[in-house]
């Protein structure tokens, strides 16, 4: 039987063999949560820099929250077209598992691999709290662990998170399930149709602006509720992962 | 040195906080002419040579792919600045 360590941050193969790339680019914040969040699933991160042109072998790639490029002319606009993003483009088309979280939903967006923009919230503030997400969609890579309905609470913090596209993608997204998380009980940023979270027609690719990689670990994620509710992101990718072999 | 001005608007449709937030400013400064405020942006790419006909339309194509977001935002022109530097 093989040891498993018992710190979570130590450097061990984890024992689903699943090796999950998290990205940085320079202003780039919750890699480091991200990356814990993905080891605390039972998976080895993998860090990947924004300049890196390989994606390292890696069977899944998260897209961490921050400001990349320090938002620059938009969120994630620079960051759409780093070298590294070719090989995630390419790698998301043909399958592979893609998160991305906040910044990582924006760039995302800007890079075109997921339908419509983010703008500036409504209420022009920067927002951070505790909030409700209802799962719309369990059938994704990144939420198979969840319940179809299911009411999640992890943080959301975030300035530019208003979700917009025109009536037909909008209409199209709902029609074929694509909206994968919508806000509960309060949409802190003006998104059209309360829509927190997407993903593309493949289900392989996931945006959404709040933050799991903030609540995998008790005392550490919302004080109310479970606390740990984001989990359910990592380990279904994990699962997904080890399903295909 | 030539130079080629790129100018992109939020879309007419899209929600601009920013523009609010100005027009709030307006009205405390006692502004009171104006109404609605939408905030847009100038791009000036610097040539080297002459600004070609070639080289406005590698700005055109600058100008959807980089530096507006087709889905919230218009590019309204692309043109050579008048003004010689």
């Amino acid at each position: 039987m093989t040891a498993v360590a018992a710190d979570p941050t130590a450097e061990a193969t984890a024992e689903s063999g699943v090796s999950v790339g998290v990205v940085t680019f320079p202003g780039t914040l919750d890699d480091r949560d991200a990356a814990r969040a993905v080891r605390l699933a039972g998976a080895n991160p993998v860090n990947l820099w924004h300049a890196d042109s390989t994606l390292s072998g890696v069977d899944a790639v998260i897209l961490p929250g921050g400001f990349s490029y320090g938002d620059y002319l938009r969120c994630g606009a620079i960051a759409g077209f780093a070298p590294i993003m070719e090989s995630v483009v390419a790698a998301a088309n043909a399958g592979m598992p893609v998160l991305g979280i906040c910044n990582g939903f924006q760039i995302l967006c800007e890079s075109r691999l997921l339908p419509g923009a983010l703008i500036r919230n409504d209420h022009q503030h920067f927002i951070c709290r505790d909030q409700d997400l209802v799962v719309e969609n369990a059938n994704t890579a990144w939420t198979s662990d969840y319940e179809q309905g299911q009411t999640i609470r992890i943080p959301l913090k975030n300035g530019e998170g208003g979700f917009v596209a025109t009536d037909e993608v909008l209409d199209e997204l709902e029609s074929t399930g694509r909206v994968v998380f919508r806000y509960q009980g309060f949409n802190p940023n003006g998104s059209l149709r309360d829509i927190a979270g997407i993903t593309n027609e493949a289900g392989n690719v996931v945006g959404l602006m709040p933050h799991p990689e903030h609540a995998v670990e008790t005392g550490f994620g919302p004080e109310s509720g479970g606390g740990i509710d984001g989990q359910g992101f990592f380990s279904s990718a994990v699962r997904t992962l080890v399903a295909k072999g | 040195m030539a130079r080629v001005v790129v100018e992109v608007m939020p879309k007419p449709e899209i929600l601009d906080p920013q523009g609010k937030a100005i027009s709030g400013g307006l009205t405390r400064l006692g502004f009171t002419g104006f109404g609605e405020v939408r905030q847009g942006k100038r791009f000036e790419l610097e040539v080297d040579g002459e600004a070609t006909e070639e080289v406005l339309a590698q700005a055109r194509e600058a100008a959807e792919k980089l530096l507006s977001n087709p889905v919230i935002e218009n590019v309204v022109a692309v043109r050579v600045a008048e003004d010689a530097s």
